[in-house]
């Protein structure tokens, strides 16, 4: 899936490579990073309304090239710069975790379980 | 290799610097992408839980040609229970914690499960260890 047509169908803002394309369409919705860090299946996007370091580094161990910001958090210049050090694409929307989801859902992409 | 880290009482911002270190180290050394993300797991979890439930500590890693060690060591206040502890869901963490996306209750679980050696050493006021390591 292209990051493009994701920013679009959230009417959000793209934060790093515009052109990216996700190598599988799944995602995981959670504001505690020990969930998303339980993982064993390979994730493409992190839905979260957690927008402070910890939530760039979680996706950095846990080899997640897309966050997606919800709830109108907007990502500072430390997390921006960490994310960008390690290629991972913040979108920033103003939707919550729930309308993200269920927009992401509806046009396709698979839950992790 | 040797490679130690300082980490800091309630600084939310650094932690997982150290993890964010070894997984680079880690890739230029060619190790595998699965094994990598297993050691990083673990090693951020012990960092975050020093910086979350400790008063900071310090970290030691040796990288051997087949293995990874990591010792995570803080300053206290200890584990009261540990099998508690490693129960899943199972978590004291502060609001604060939570405000900053950790208190699941995972993070320990996670580390055993992240780890092909795990062994926890603990003594109330004093501190915690946790020695952690994972073969290639
Ligand atoms: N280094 C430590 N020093 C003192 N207590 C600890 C330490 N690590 C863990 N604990 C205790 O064990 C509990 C469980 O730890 P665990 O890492 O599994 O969950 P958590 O840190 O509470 O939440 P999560 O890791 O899911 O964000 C903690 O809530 C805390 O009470
Ligand atoms: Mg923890």
């Amino acid at each position: 899936m292209k990051i493009k047509e994701i920013a679009d169908l959230l009417n959000g803002k793209i934060i790093g490579d515009i052109n990216y394309e996700t190598e599988s369409d799944n995602a995981f919705a959670s504001d505690l990073m020990s969930d998303v860090l339980r993982l064993t299946t390979p994730c493409a996007m992190l839905i979260t309304g957690l927008c402070n370091m910890q939530t760039i580094r979680t996706a950095e161990m846990a080899d997640i090239k897309v966050i997606i910001l919800a709830r109108g958090k907007i990502a500072d210049e430390e997390m921006i710069e960490q994310a960008s050090v390690n290629d991972i694409i913040i979108i920033e929307t103003g939707y919550s975790l729930f309308k993200v989801s269920g927009i992401l859902y509806n046009y396709g992409v698979q839950p992790i379980y | 290799m040797h490679y130690t880290f300082d980490i800091e009482e309630g600084n939310f911002t650094n932690a997982g610097q150290a993890s964010g270190n070894i997984k680079k180290t880690l890739k230029q050394l060619n190790v595998n992408p699965a094994s990598i993300k297993r050691i990083v797991v673990a090693l951020y979890e012990a960092e975050i839980n020093a910086v979350a439930h400790a008063y900071g500590g310090k970290i030691d890693v040796d990288i051997d040609s087949d293995k990874i060690t990591m010792v995570v060591a803080d300053r206290g206040p200890g584990i009261p229970n540990i099998d508690l502890a490693m129960t899943e869901g199972y978590s004291t963490a502060s609001k604060e914690v939570r405000e900053m996306g950790f208190g699941a209750g995972m993070g320990l679980p996670n580390i055993k499960s992240n780890t092909d050696q795990l062994d926890i050493q603990t003594q109330l006021g004093v501190g915690t260890t946790i020695t952690m390591t994972v073969f290639f």
